[in-house]
């Protein structure tokens, strides 16, 4: 299913965290939203799952407005893994997994057998099935997103929306995460931090600054060691992963003699052809 | 940790068969303490007098009972008994939804301005006389004020379309202390009479009850219950965040809006026949939480039955400590609930929290 962001603006408290924003994500795809920390990649997300209207643009999905579909048949297609928001709560495992139901159940139409084994299934694909009758507070950060992700599959949606959904994991739980997202059959929207891993694993990527979407294409050919360096504020040089073939970043300081090398907050970056 | 330990320490009643047994168990204690609640008291009426009398009551071609024990059962103890389990269960299920809401395990329903805007009601008329108020009724006054306060909190608490944990607690915080402060203003120019009357409608009580008193309540605390108690997995959606409620489906600010009227009007029901009863809707929840785990669809049924025994444990043990001189109910739940609760919390706490 194929999601589409066309010029989204959001403005919080009169300031405009997103501004024109453009995304789209082809059938099928895994596509990276990169950008430095307050570019807006959380914030553009969440006009995509429902949380956060955008004041101006479309966010379709499946070709049509999310904003006008009723919240339950935008919830069946697609399904999010955002930042941990911890609840006081003791819930276990299971209960949280089994949340990815709701949108499929109404009052009078359950199917409870069909239901238990969505759940069984999509938390044996994130590895949280030995886990199902631990308490969500007693698990460590990397398994709780685990466990999230299960919510996420369980909710069986043609999309996945996730907001940095490999921070708090190790390397080996990173890759296989990615590894993981890439086997499913389903469009992946995810705003990634590391560049190795979008890298490794994004067919497309949207890069982010102040607010605005600055690149966005195939990965080889948006990811230029000129952008990052633009982008992020450091020197980046790009190479090869000598174990997958795809390419992989290595990242330096600016040289302190440049005046002023890259633009300031202040001065959005204008979007630019690349490469 | 092992999954052994797990399941020795987590909350006992948790897997469905054992959830059955519980209400089973609670559902059996329930009429057990209504009967105790009408056989104990000042004149001790034995068990078969009080099936006597309300079997002819209600029809049945049974001697007629007593005179007395006629009066004592049916026109007293009865409807006594009855609000108590009415008042406990209706309370317990509001503390219940209003902490899913605010996701806060402080939540009660004097978190959203409905006690202190009842209790406002109620001094008023105490102090001022029904007619300052328009001729309004001690319990419609406390109505309207716990309905005008909760209006209040509601409106303060709203940010873009829906109603943002924290805010809502602060705007409730808020109008609580303010509300409380004209109380309490109140209370400074009344006779000690009308302060005895005040602390004792603060405290609670169902001693006065009659039938009459019980028609709405009854009414009220059916409907609203029966909605809140379909509304299981959805709290438990809100409970783990707005945003991921609203990627389940949910319409947040719509859905939080329909249970804040329903606990409203609930709970506005309740406090105008029986006076501010505390710590009922803050920790009854709790317990049921220990007992059956988090998940709302136990945890909803699990407070009305727990509250259905214990407020009227607890209004017996308000008429018979100091009998004849009956106490205020609300002595009685924090005297006896805190310390239960507090072993309860200690004893389920090993390991896992």
């Amino acid at each position: 299913m194929r999601v589409e962001v066309e010029g989204v603006d959001v403005e919080i408290a009169g300031r405009t965290i997103v501004a024109g924003a453009v995304l789209r994500a082809e059938p099928g795809t895994v596509v990276g939203l990169l950008g430095p920390n307050g570019s807006g990649k959380t914030t553009l997300l969440r006009t995509v799952h429902r949380a956060l209207r955008p004041h101006a643009g479309t966010v379709h999905v499946g070709g049509d407005d999310v904003w006008r579909l009723a919240p339950r048949t935008a919830a069946r297609r697609a399904a999010v893994v955002m930042q941990d928001d911890p609840t006081d709560f003791e819930f276990t495992v299971r209960e949280v997994v089994e949340l990815g139901r709701v949108p499929h159940q109404g009052l009078l139409s359950r199917d409870p057998a069909a239901d238990a084994a969505t759940v069984a299934d999509a938390m044996r694909t994130a590895r949280v099935d030995g886990l199902a009758d631990r308490l969500i507070s007693t698990l460590s950060g990397g398994e709780r997103q685990r466990v999230f992700l299960a919510r996420a599959l369980a909710q069986s949606t043609p999309v996945l929306v996730l907001d940095e959904p490999t921070n708090h994991l190790d390397v080996r739980a990173q890759v296989e995460l990615l590894e993981l997202l890439r086997g499913l059959r389903v469009t992946v929207v995810a705003a990634l931090h590391d560049l190795n891993l979008a890298a490794a694993y994004c067919d497309d990527v949207v890069v982010m600054r102040d607010g605005r979407v600055v690149a966005q294409g195939p990965m080889a050919d948006v990811l230029v060691p000129d952008l990052v360096s633009r982008v992020y504020g450091v020197a980046a040089a790009r190479g090869v992963n000598a174990l997958t073939g795809r390419p992989s970043f290595t990242f330096a300081p600016l040289p302190q003699l440049e005046e002023n090398p890259c633009p300031s907050p202040a001065s959005p970056l204008q979007p630019s052809p690349l490469p | 940790m092992t999954s052994a330990t797990t399941v020795l320490v987590g909350p006992r009643f948790a897997a469905p068969g054992r959830f059955a047994l519980l209400c089973g168990g609670l559902a059996v204690a329930t009429v057990v303490v209504v009967v105790l609640g009408v056989v104990i008291g000042a004149v001790a009426v034995p068990p078969g007098t009080v099936v006597g009398v309300v079997a002819h009551r209600l029809g049945l071609p049974v001697a007629a009972p007593d005179p007395v024990a006629d009066q004592i059962v049916w026109a007293s103890r009865l409807p006594r008994v009855l609000l108590a389990v009415l008042v406990g269960a209706g309370l317990a299920v509001a503390g219940a939804v209003i902490q899913s809401v605010v996701r806060n395990p402080l939540g009660d329903p004097y978190l959203i301005g409905v006690v202190p805007g009842a209790g406002l009601g109620a001094v008023t008329v105490i102090v001022a006389g029904g007619a300052a108020v328009g001729g309004l009724s001690m319990s419609v006054a406390a109505f309207v004020g716990a309905l005008l306060a909760f209006a209040v909190t509601f409106l303060l608490g709203r940010k873009d379309g829906h109603w943002p944990p924290t805010r809502l607690v602060l705007a409730g915080v808020a109008v609580g202390y303010l509300v409380s402060a004209v109380t309490y203003f109140l209370q400074t120019i009344a006779t000690p009479t009308q302060v005895t009357r005040v602390l004792f409608w603060t405290l609670g009580s169902v001693a006065s009850a009659r039938w009459s008193d019980l028609v709405l309540p009854v009414i009220v605390v059916v409907a609203a219950t029966g909605w809140l108690l379909l509304q299981g997995r959805r709290l438990d959606a809100l409970a783990n965040g707005t945003d991921v409620a609203s990627s389940l489906g949910l319409a947040v600010g719509r859905f939080q809006l329909q249970l804040m009227l329903v606990v409203a009007l609930l709970t506005g029901t309740l406090v105008a026949v029986s006076g501010g009863i505390l710590f009922v809707g803050l920790v009854i929840p709790h317990v049921a939480r220990l007992l059956v785990g988090a998940g709302n669809r136990r945890v909803l049924v699990g407070s009305v039955l727990l509250g259905a025994v214990f407020l009227p444990l607890a209004d017996l043990a308000a008429r018979t400590v100091r009998a004849p001189v009956e106490l205020p109910i609300g002595i009685v739940t924090a005297a006896v609930g805190a310390p239960f609760f507090l072993w309860l919390l200690r004893s389920s706490g090993k390991g896992t929290r």
